[in-house]
């Protein structure tokens, strides 16, 4: 089939549904935040991918995961500190960087497109947006600290969940009241936790852990040290390699209070939206990746005396393939735009984000392995790497179906009753 | 004179409210607002493209009639850029005035009933009356397929062979054909969904004058590259509000009757929304893209997105209606004219007619195995198809 022409029918018109919303979609047109990025946010994308290919190049990455210590500390210290990724949405004041989480978005890209082992969506997206929510609280102090730490890369700090919990987890203070904050760690009246935290990612190089759990008095985040007293890491064997889990137990191990109830609520729930926000642009920078890789051996691979990519029944996954990326990137990009500025709507950029992008950046690994054909199934070609990212990055922070549950709430598409 | 004194002036000289439509907008047309990115005495200014919204707008608030931009679609789409491209003075002075006021209605003679995907191989042919007589008349005679608006038409864009031994590509030339000829004749295509949109035209020894010929002898595929691209931007995503599109009429149809819900349709449905969404919000950044100057080639994906996901959710809402998707609203022929909308009312029938006229999504302005090729290709930089048709006449290709 020819790709020269294309014909005319010349009265199609792809919006032309429903007239009546026209006054509507000016307004919306106006109102969409930008999905594009800006040059401040190219230059970023550029040190970090500079830095990343010239120290986490995936052999490296790969002969690291073989080893009992796949993260490169060097590599992480020089993103968080030297090019100061770690604190971007933390305010100038707190000793950040005071851009926001569109930026940290972009770092996310590169990371995926990387799979690099670094802590950077647990501990600078999750645990920071944790700790930003609580600036106004009582514990002022404490949170100041903990900010400038996390800002100047200093200190890796995770959230002590299980790496597949959803923002719709329902920290909601109404399940609060049938349920507790967390079933598995309790703080007594002395601030000593005990309890048990199965699949925490990164926890291997967390400083610090911040611990939902139920106190007498409620539901509470406390700081706990990672080596404190009573603390036990037990290393899990994950699917992903490069970002490692482990189950972690408290056994009367001390932690700081950091916030109750409500407070406590929010500063979780917002953990967790804003890092699945961010999860979306690092499925992104998967997909992308994936895509890259299947359209230079498309070319490049000959069989039956052809390059492969000439066969439609590759090139024409391969466009479509590219089509889906083109949408994603739309799609996190609102995301990101959302968290960044406390949208409204931002819960619903969340869980569509996650709705598609997990999706996406699945397939882009699965047909990155099937295009690759034999090379692709071993353990030598890096695409093993991308679709064991991909595939746990589809079930952290809530899965596309759940997410598609919470949006069916959301936007007033109850389910059968 | 500023743009302002313009309007105001074309408002002092000819009040709306009593000048009759039609010379209002000659009037407009002659004042060079009738699109201001046109050259000066072809109803333009040369001035930039984005300046036409304030005149739009100047003239709307002041209750003037516009050109119905929805029924002259092709005019002013494909046609006029072509025309201004590439028509002499003469044929600008001729066309432009009467196509942008509605008073001439123009379609378009491309695809053929060999000829689709493959436009290029396209076989009506045009032959001079007289041989060798460089100023002669062309004599036309073939067959054109999937033609809107032609029962309407004054005048046509018509691409035909005029040298069969050359290869496919370089034996083209494009004309401007007269639809009052007594050799062209207008039958009506009836679609699966019942209605008629477009027609056949059966051309029979039609008579065009040399001085309607648009560019060169040969030069046709090189013309038709104008009116095409200008087609891809006509069809390129428009702004949507969510839930703008078929999914809203889905959407509709599940808050408004929970007897329909089931588990496994909710999941589908949310699925489908979350799609719609993403579509809508990537027509979104690529409007960003235009308008910031930088247009990336999302375009294409947005058609092939379009078309597919329209196909899914009409799909599903039949399924989601049980019974009444059994049913359809109405198989009498109906034809579009002048005096109907002439865009595609999908929210306006039954779940079954957009179930059928969804189908042509994929197949009208390019199928969507051909922009899978373009994305490849031009996208990606995938090799290209094997051409065997390429470096051989016309005449011998396997027909």
């Amino acid at each position: 089939m020819s790709s020269a022409a294309v014909p005319e029918s010349g009265t199609v018109e792809l919006s032309a549904v429903d007239s009546s919303a026209t006054a509507s979609a000016a307004a919306e047109a106006v109102a969409a935040p930008s999905l594009l990025y800006s040059e401040v946010e190219d230059d970023l994308r550029a040190s970090v991918r500079a830095l990343l290919a010239d120290r986490s190049p995936w052999n490296a990455v790969l002969a690291r995961c073989e080893t009992d210590q796949p993260y490169d500390t060097s590599v992480w210290k020089s993103l968080a500190a030297d090019l100061g990724c770690a604190g971007l949405a933390i305010p100038e004041k707190a000793g950040g960087a005071g851009a926001s989480w569109r930026e940290a978005a972009v770092v996310a890209e590169e990371v995926g497109r990387a799979v690099t082992p670094v802590p950077f969506l647990t501990s600078s997206v999750i645990a920071t947006a944790a700790v930003l929510a609580l600036q106004e609280s009582a514990q002022a102090a404490e949170i100041g600290d903990l900010l400038e730490r996390l800002a100047a890369g200093r200190t890796a700090a995770v959230l002590a969940v299980p790496f597949s919990s959803a923002p719709d987890a329902a920290f909601s203070k109404a399940l609060l009241s049938d349920a507790p904050f967390s079933n598995t760690v309790r703080a007594d009246d002395a601030g000593r936790l005990s309890g048990a935290v199965t699949s925490v990612a990164d926890a291997r190089v967390a400083d610090l852990f911040i611990v939902p759990a139920t106190a007498s008095a409620g539901p509470a985040l406390f700081v706990v040290d990672a080596d404190a007293a009573g603390v036990t890491l037990d290393a899990a064997t994950s699917l992903d390699l490069t970002r490692p889990l482990a189950d972690l137990t408290f056994t009367e191990a001390t932690g700081r209070q950091l916030a109750s109830d409500d407070a406590a609520v929010t500063a979780l729930s917002r953990a967790l939206s804003t890092g699945a926000a961010v999860l979306a642009s690092e499925q992104l920078g998967i997909a992308e990746a994936c895509l890259e890789l299947s359209v230079s051996y498309l070319k490049t691979r000959y069989q039956f005396a052809r390059p492969i990519g000439s066969y439609q029944a590759l090139k024409h996954r391969a466009a479509d393939l590219w089509a889906s990326v083109a949408q994603a990137r739309a799609v996190a990009r609102y995301a990101a735009a959302c968290v960044a500025d406390d949208d409204p709507d931002a819960p619903v950029a969340v869980a569509l984000a996650q709705a598609y992008c997990s999706g996406v950046a699945v397939r882009a690994a699965e047909e990155c392995v099937q295009f690759h054909g034999g090379i692709g199934f071993t353990w030598e070609h890096p695409a093993h790497l991308y679709l064991k990212r991909a595939k746990s990055d589809s079930i952290a922070l809530g899965t596309a179906s759940r997410h598609r549950a919470a949006l069916g709430r959301l936007v007033d598409l109850p389910a059968a009753t | 004179m500023s743009l302002q004194q313009r309007i105001k002036t074309l408002l002092e000289e000819h009040d709306p409210a009593s000048t009759p439509r039609l010379d209002f907008l000659r009037a407009q047309f002659d004042a060079g607002l009738a699109w201001v990115h046109f050259p000066v005495g072809l109803g333009g200014l040369d001035a930039p493209r984005e300046q036409q919204r304030i005149v739009d707008e100047a003239l709307a608030a002041a209750g003037a009639p516009d050109n119905d931009p929805h029924r002259i679609g092709i005019g002013l789409g494909m046609a006029a850029p072509t025309i201004l491209a590439h028509g002499t003075d003469e044929q600008r002075r001729r066309f432009l005035r009467p196509l942008w006021t509605g008073e001439e209605v123009w379609c378009q003679l491309f695809s053929e009933p060999g000829a689709g995907s493959d436009l290029a191989g396209l076989a009506t042919k045009a032959v001079r009356e007289n041989p060798g007589d460089e100023g002669s008349d062309w004599i036309v005679t073939g067959q054109k397929v999937w033609t809107s608006m032609a029962h309407e038409a004054r005048w046509a864009i018509l691409i035909a062979r005029t040298d069969p031994a050359v290869p496919k590509h370089k034996g083209l030339t494009y004309f401007v054909c007269d639809m009052t000829d007594p050799g062209v004749e207008v039958r009506p295509l009836r679609q699966i969904t019942g209605e008629a949109e477009f027609n056949e035209v059966f051309l029979t020894g039609v008579r065009i004058p040399d001085s309607l010929r648009l560019g060169p002898v040969g030069a046709g595929w090189a013309v038709a590259q104008t009116t095409l691209m200008n087609e891809r931007v006509a069809i390129g995503g428009g702004a949507q509000p969510r839930e703008g599109g078929v999914i809203g009429v889905v959407a509709k149809a599940w808050r408004e009757r929970p007897e329909l819900r089931t588990a496994a349709a909710h999941d589908t449905l949310l699925d489908l929304w979350v799609q719609a969404e993403a579509a809508r919000l990537t027509a979104t950044r690529l409007r960003q893209q235009l308008a910031e100057g930088q247009p990336g080639p999302e375009g294409s994906a947005a058609k092939l997105a379009f078309a597919r996901l329209n196909q899914e959710i009409s799909g599903f809402e039949a399924d989601l209606l049980g019974e009444e998707g059994l049913r359809y609203d109405d198989w009498t022929t109906e034809r579009w004219t002048t005096d109907r909308p002439t865009t595609v009312d999908f929210a306006g029938r039954g779940a079954g007619y957009r179930y059928l006229r969804a189908k042509g999504n994929s197949i009208e302005g390019g199928t969507s195995e051909i922009l899978r090729n373009i994305i490849a290709e031009r996208v990606l930089g995938l090799p290209p198809e094997i051409r065997v048709d390429k470096d051989v006449a016309w005449k011998d290709l396997a027909q």
